[in-house]
């Protein structure tokens, strides 16, 4: 019996037919182990998914295979008749996907679902009864009270549950080989801290491969033995784990590492990656890379390189490693922010004061009110000044609620917000309208935030114009302006949204912010639908435009790299309130509160070396519309005391600028003296 | 002044259609976003193939729209000028005019030369036998018909057919020329290209179409010159010009019937999903009620309320033709009423979907009043549905003319329509042998207007909204 | 969950009103009853005399909102309104104008109409699902491609035509069941059988694409891929996956028009001389008879307002999604 379970040689998978197909997969070789993680890195569009469903032969209607050998333990895959790769996919192979909402039947009961997986793959005498082996699976990936849960339908179930379900289908079969195609991209960290284990076990248990599709270098530190990375369609890099994060080969690889934000980068402008993935609907000459390349030589334009392995199971597509030879990489002297170090908070720009945002239950025959949804209970915050304000929270916490309660896109339930000393909540509309333009906002998707049929010129124009700014000329003047400001060619003003790539997209909406000469930008996950070296080019431009115009931002975020890199203060928001503020520093290197402690532990990271303990969060967030009595966490928490169960834990105000609400942490209320006191570590 | 025109409301309905699509094709120019659907459509095979037969159906439909009184032929010089006729007819009636004035005494066969029942002719010398007349028109320039008839016709359709092809060939040359031209190739480059069906937009299959239309339009010309191709009905009217003539009546029934719900569904639609609270209270209320009551029921009341109304207030209609005009119009509103609903229920549905949109919150943020963004953001984006929601229901509102007259809530029984024609023939279906040709005649016209618009909804809907494109790979 | 259902009935009252306005404005505001009465009588040489008679005769003699002749409540009840119109909400429906009770024509016509009507839809519903699954297996393929071809021909042609055509064929030249007629019982399957297989073939062309539509559009869903990942055989993926998720549209749109299957069909009706609901109204519709179409638009109404009913309460009894929330 070999050791290599799976070997691709040359795989080519184009997409979509006529003149000019996209070669989304274009001549990949990789071959993974018996019982190891191999992770398959890259940026959207980069062609791993496309590589994932080549190997089982899911493709789309568009695609198809034109080239390429698949072997799975000397099984030809590509050459077997569909019957037979019937018995391969879910049986030896199984597959788990990125969206676990749609990746279930919604009208069959999860029980139905494993069973069918089951009954294909089970052997025939036991057929008949898959009931047993449904619960077994349940009960391996971690399902509580599998007896009770057979019987529920996928849209009862959390998405950390659902995507457990998926991979106990994925286990029906005893797969030697488990494909996760992102799977837990669309997850929580914390919740995504339990499926990485839940997979880690599992693989240990059973003794299976993992190959592991994700952007995310993070997932791939915590998890992986090696690491493939692609670009364009094809693998760049391929090494251990160790070797690649210790000393990453290809200027590619290195420059995903060099733009992750990190706490230690805070002075320094993050390195990025000019320009865009190329299209892959054409004929490369050269390179693939050299275009974003800063060591690009003539040949790398003008010849492809070939493929330089340089150990075991290790080797690199560069010209820099053909000869043979070693190659150090000098990484480019950090640029410091010049005023970056000085910028201090200035006084408080914006307040607000318990804060609610509650929305109404109806129900019965008359559409009574029985209740609120709490999306926002009570959040006091302050931004001073040209300053950065994080408001960190998991998916349904209700911060982006809070930013559009703060603009008053939705009106507030109750509570103050105060833009430069004036309360907002009590103008009517009409008094509204004018002060609008001193917030401004910029949303997480750059496809929706621009109206499609609309010309850039024209977008960037709107707020001006509304707002009644100078005449025609000078508002299309200004438009050049900015435009040019967050580096777009002043001609884009002609073109449409959807010329542009999502990095662009979001520097237009950036520019269209901007025209209105706003104090306060509400920064509503501006990066979390970009990839790694595009995000940084969008972080390095918020952080050039706070130096440069004293703007203050409210950044709302579930990413706790960017919010070290980016913010000084956050605000930690579990379940409609606010847990723990204070300055990025307090706050990250020393929570005290036992939620953000979890929180923080479960982002990976790529350090190897720092090896955290993961403290590991039961069950899900509970939904708004009904809170647990006492401290909204208690449910969860770790070090839940009687008191907990009861009360909901005052605000406690700790040395000069951090407030946690926790029983656990001792400091006075309202005061500022108090020892950091026995947080629970 | 030779002819005094006349614009029955309908006719100006007809033509405001078309001023707001140049206007639309117009603006579509300069803007990508709605010139690529049509571009897609232009590309596509099945799309402009059944344009082509569209096309001509418009153009005799437009004609038809064009309506004037004619002058009378001269009634004595009584010093008052020309003097016009009462009678209403349109541009089309003059160019067949032979059709039209062409009546036999009552029905006869497709191309017959004599009428379909025996009748007792008296011969010159006073002896009566009972045998098949001749027609008045119809094969009467056959000295022998018996004998000359099939050569006869055969002779036409030939020259029609030569005819058709040297069209023909001058309209593909002068084609692959302009394109040559275009391009800057020679044009033996361009032919191949043509022949191969290698151009972008589907020259090939637009020729091929545009042949097949000639051949068949030709063919009828040179035979209705000495026949009535398509025989005549009970009172000898002859059924090509009959159904020629519905063309108008279906295309006015599927075109203004949506465009007189447009205004309604779309600024109710809106208002409804971005609005909300009580405006979406009421409006729901509305078409709910509107659409509560089954479509055909409430065309047969209202129809039969306009019959009782047209009865009592005969005065106030000046000729048959505006009268029956008038029915039409109303019978379009009325239809109009019973399909707006779902139209606006859809767009309320998006504009609920918009409204939270980023783009929209963002200009909300800028202070963009709310007429605004409901002109800026949330029209331009719910319009392709608009457009979708027009061709497709064409082709139905065109069929359901048909079954309204049918069952005498249709259009006025003066008014040529393929309902009409269907429902005067079908008496006829229990004559033996059977008199199929005006049935036959109306369904065909029916079927291949239908089918085309069927085939070109499809083409359009599939072009602008690309979700539905992907789910038929 | 009954909360619900309780609000969608009780949400059909103000429309049940909105309608009954609206038939009362159309009914009796645009044409007043000496209208109606003009109409019938012969436009020429009415006397007004001739007019009142008739008006007494119908019990269209009184004011339409508000008598002034009479004492206490009967100044609204004694009206046109209250008469002819409100009494329509107890399924009064009052006697046509040629003196029949309606509300005895429409039980006794309302058989025929559901012997033809059902059959339609429940065979229809079969072979469209079938051939819907079939085309859906092939899509992509030729069968698919030819299939649409056939369906966009079907859907082009005119329900009439089905109708004549299929009379002319089945009847005329191969005399395999009478042209039109109906019997009670039994004896009258030989005169079903012709319409319903037209109602069936008449309605393949929309229905049948409609489906196709649907399928394909569940078969481009992540779970298809899924049941596809566990290995499950196409045959499988289709009828537990793809058909259970798409007959959750097709069951609430037939639920919807379950009530309205009583009113018959007009044309066909018509044409095969059925004696249901479809052919009344014709016959109301020809005759001028105001009372019966009058009749026939409320309870179309309060039918069609049932279905809207049953279909809120399908969707939660079939869809997990609405059952379980």
């Amino acid at each position: 019996m070999s050791d290599i379970l799976l070997r691709i040689e040359n795989l080519k998978t184009w997409i979509g037919s006529g003149p000019r197909p996209v070669r989304a997969v274009d001549g990949v070789d990789l071959e993974i182990r018996r019982g190891e993680t191999f992770a398959l890195l890259g940026e959207s569009g980069c062609g791993k998914s496309m590589t994932a469903l080549s190997i089982m032969r899911l493709l789309p209607p568009a695609g198809r295979i034109v080239e390429g050998h698949v072997e799975l333990d000397g099984v030809p895959l590509l050459d077997l008749p569909e019957v037979a790769m019937r018995q391969e996919r879910g049986g030896r192979m199984g597959m788990i996907f990125q969206e676990p909402m749609t990746s279930l039947n919604p009208v069959l009961t999860i029980g139905q679902q494993i069973a069918e997986a089951v009954r294909v793959h089970e052997d025939p005498a036991r057929r008949r009864t898959p009931e047993q082996r449904v619960l077994e699976l349940l009960e391996a990936v971690g399902i509580p009270d599998p007896k009770r849960r057979v019987r529920e339908y996928p849209h009862q179930l959390s998405g950390g549950m659902k995507q457990r379900v998926m991979i106990a289908i994925a286990l029906a079969g005893r797969p030697e080989l488990l494909i996760a195609d992102e799977p837990t991209t669309a997850l929580d960290v914390t919740i995504q801290a339990q499926v990485l284990d839940l997979m880690r076990d599992l693989q240990r248990e059973r003794g299976m491969a993992i190959l592991l599709i994700t952007h995310d270098l993070g997932v791939v530190s915590e998890t992986a033995d090696r690491v493939a990375v692609m670009y364009a369609g094809q693998i760049v890099e391929i090494a251990p784990a160790d070797t690649f994060f210790g000393a990453a080969r290809h200027p590619y690889s290195r420059k995903l590492f060099e733009s992750l934000p990190r706490a230690e980068r805070r002075s320094a402008r993050l390195n990025v990656i000019e320009g865009n993935v190329p299209p892959l609907d054409r004929d490369f000459t050269g390179c693939r890379f050299a275009d974003r390349c800063d060591l690009a030589e003539p040949r790398c334009h003008e010849v492809s390189p070939e493929w330089t392995v340089l150990g075991e199971g290790e080797g690199v597509r560069c010209h820099l490693y053909a000869g043979g030879a070693g190659v150090t990489l000098f990484p480019r002297a950090a640029v410091e922010h010049p005023d970056r170090a000085v910028s201090q908070g200035g006084e408080t720009l914006l307040e607000t004061e318990q804060l609610k945002v509650h929305f109404p239950i109806h129900k019965g025959v008359f559409r009574r009110v029985v209740g609120h949804v709490r999306a926002v209970d009570g959040v006091s915050l302050a931004i001073p000044t040209g300053r950065t304000v994080a408001l960190v929270g998991e998916s349904g916490c209700g911060k982006t609620t809070v930013g559009k309660g703060i603009l008053q896109l939705i009106r507030p339930t109750a509570g103050q917000v105060r833009f430069d000393g004036e309360e907002l909540t009590r103008l009517t509309q009409r008094e509204l309208r004018r002060r609008r333009r001193n917030m401004q906002i910029i949303f997480q998707d750059p496809m929706s935030s621009m109206n499609p049929r609309m010309l850039v010129g024209n977008i960037v124009e709107e707020g001006m114009q509304a707002q009644r700014m100078g005449d025609r000329a000078w508002r299309r003047r200004r438009v050049t302006e900015l435009l040019e400001h967050v580096g777009i060619p002043a001609e884009a003003r002609n073109r449409y949204p959807h010329e542009f790539s999502g990095g662009q997209r979001q520097r237009i909406c950036v520019a269209r912010a901007l025209a209105l000469e706003p104090k306060l930008i509400v920064c509503d996950e501006p990066t979390s639908a970009l990839d790694v070296s595009v995000q940084a080019q969008i972080l390095n431009l918020l952080q050039d435009l706070q130096a440069e115009f004293g703007l203050s931002y409210l950044f709302i975020t579930h990413d706790i790299s960017v919010v070290s890199y980016l913010a000084h203060e956050v605000a930690v928001m579990y379940l409609g309130r606010i847990v723990e503020r204070g300055t990025v520093q307090e706050v990250l290197e020393d929570p005290l509160h036992p939620y953000t402690q979890a929180l923080l532990s479960a982002v990976p990271t790529v350090d190897k070396g720092s090896k955290r303990k993961v403290i590991h969060l039961e069950g899900d967030m509970p939904s708004p519309a009904n809170p647990p009595a006492g401290c909204h966490f208690h449910p969860r928490c770790p070090v839940a005391m009687e008191t907990c169960r009861t009360a909901y834990p005052p605000e406690r105000r700790i040395g000069g600028s951090r407030v946690v609400s926790c029983f656990r942490v001792t400091g006075e209320t309202g005061s500022e003296s108090g020892p950091a006191g026995s947080a629970p570590r | 002044m030779t002819v005094q025109p006349v614009i029955l409301w309908t006719d100006a309905l007809v033509f405001l259609l078309v001023a707001l699509a140049v206007l639309f094709a117009w603006m579509a120019r300069g803007r990508e976003h709605l010139r690529a659907p049509w571009r897609y459509v232009a590309r596509s095979r099945v799309g402009m193939a059944s344009l082509v037969v569209l096309a001509v159906y418009m153009a005799i439909g437009l004609l038809d729209s064009l309506h004037y009184h004619p002058l009378l032929p001269k009634a004595g010089d009584n010093g008052h000028g020309p003097r016009h006729s009462a009678e209403i007819v349109s541009l089309f009636d003059a160019i067949v005019a032979p059709l039209r004035e062409r009546s036999e005494k009552t029905y006869s066969a497709p191309l017959a030369w004599r009428l379909y029942a025996k009748e007792s002719i008296e011969r010159p010398d006073g002896t009566v036998y009972r045998d098949y007349p001749r027609l008045k028109y119809g094969g009467a320039h056959l000295k022998e018909p018996a004998r000359e008839w099939g050569p006869d016709i055969r002779r036409r359709m030939a020259l029609g057919l030569v005819k058709a092809a040297v069209i023909w060939a001058v309209v593909a040359a002068s084609l692959a020329l302009l394109l040559a031209r275009r391009d800057g190739i020679p044009l033996s480059v361009m032919f191949g290209r043509l022949a191969r069906g290698e151009t972008a937009i589907p020259w090939r299959t637009v020729l091929a179409t545009l042949g097949l239309v000639l051949a068949a339009t030709l063919v009828v010309i040179e035979l209705a010159a000495g026949y009535h191709v398509l025989g005549t009905d009970k009172v000898g009217e002859d059924v090509l010009y009959q159904a020629l003539k519905s063309i108008r009546t279906g295309l006015v029934i599927g075109t203004l019937t949506t465009l007189v719900m447009l205004p309604a569904a779309i600024l109710l639609g809106i208002m409804a999903g971005y609005f909300r609270g009580w405006v979406d209270d009421v409006i729901q209320y509305l078409y709910t009620t509107l659409s509560s009551v089954p479509g055909v029921l409430l065309i047969a009341a209202a129809i039969l309320m306009l019959q009782v109304y047209m009865n009592n207030h005969q005065g106030a209609f000046n000729s048959l033709t505006e009268r029956a005009d008038l029915r039409l119009l109303f019978l379009c509103i009325i239809l109009g009423i019973t399909s707006w609903t779902s139209l606006c229920r859809y767009l309320r549905g998006e504009a609920l979907k918009l409204r939270e949109v980023d783009y929209v919150q963002a200009a909300v943020n800028f202070g963009v009043g709310h007429f605004t963004i409901i002109g800026r953001h949330i029209l331009p984006n719910v319009l392709h549905i608009v457009l979708i929601t027009v061709v497709l229901d064409f082709s139905g509102l065109v069929l359901a003319e048909a079954v309204l007259s049918y069952v005498n809530i249709g259009v006025d029984p003066s008014m040529n329509s393929w309902g009409n024609m269907i429902n005067s023939a079908r008496l006829e279906m229990a004559r033996d042998p059977i008199v199929w040709w005006s049935l036959a005649a109306a369904m065909i016209f029916m079927f291949v207007l239908v089918l085309c618009a069927n085939l070109f909804a499809d083409v359009v809907r599939d072009a602008f909204d690309p979700r539905l494109r992907n789910s038929r790979d | 969950m009954m909360a619900y259902i309780i609000r969608r009935v009780l949400y059909a009252i103000p429309i049940l009103i909105g309608v009954n306005i609206l038939t009362f404005v159309l009914f009796f505001v645009i044409n007043s009853p000496d209208d109606m009465a003009r109409m019938h009588l012969g436009v020429k040489r009415v006397t007004p005399e001739a007019i009142e008679s008739w008006k007494r005769e119908h019990g269209y003699d009184k004011p339409l909102l508000y008598n002034d002749r009479a004492a206490g409540a009967a100044r609204f009840t004694d009206t046109i309104f209250f008469q002819k119109s409100l009494k329509l909400f107890q399924f009064d429906f009052g006697l046509s104008d040629s003196g029949r009770d309606i509300g005895y024509d429409i039980s006794q016509r309302m058989w025929p109409s559901l012997a033809i009507a059902v059959p339609v839809l429940f065979i229809g519903l079969l072979v469209n699902i079938s051939y819907a699954l079939l085309i859906a297996f092939f899509r992509a393929t030729y069968i698919d491609f030819w299939s649409v071809v056939l369906l966009v021909m079907m859907m082009s042609i005119s329900s009439l035509f089905y109708i004549i055509g299929g009379q002319y064929l089945v009847s005329k030249v191969l005399h395999l069941v009478p042209i039109s007629g109906y019997d009670t019982g039994l004896a009258a399957i030989k005169f079903l059988i012709l319409p319903v297989i037209i109602g069936v073939v008449g309605g393949i062309g929309a229905g049948t694409r409609w489906y196709r539509t649907l399928f394909l559009e569940e078969i481009n869903k992540d779970y298809v891929r899924t049941a596809r990942a566990k290995g499950l055989s196409e045959r499988l993926v289709l009828f537990r996956h793809v058909l259970k998720n798409a007959l959750i549209p097709i069951l609430t749109g037939v639920v919807v028009v379950l009530p309205l299957l009583f009113m018959g069909s007009l044309i066909t009706e018509s044409f095969f001389g059925i004696p249901g609901l479809g052919s009344y109204t014709i016959d109301a519709i020809n005759r001028q008879d105001f009372a019966i179409v009058r009749a026939m638009v409320f309870l179309g109404s309060v039918l069609y307002i049932l279905g809207l009913i049953l279909t809120d309460i399908s969707y939660t009894l079939v869809d997990p999604r609405v059952r379980l929330s």
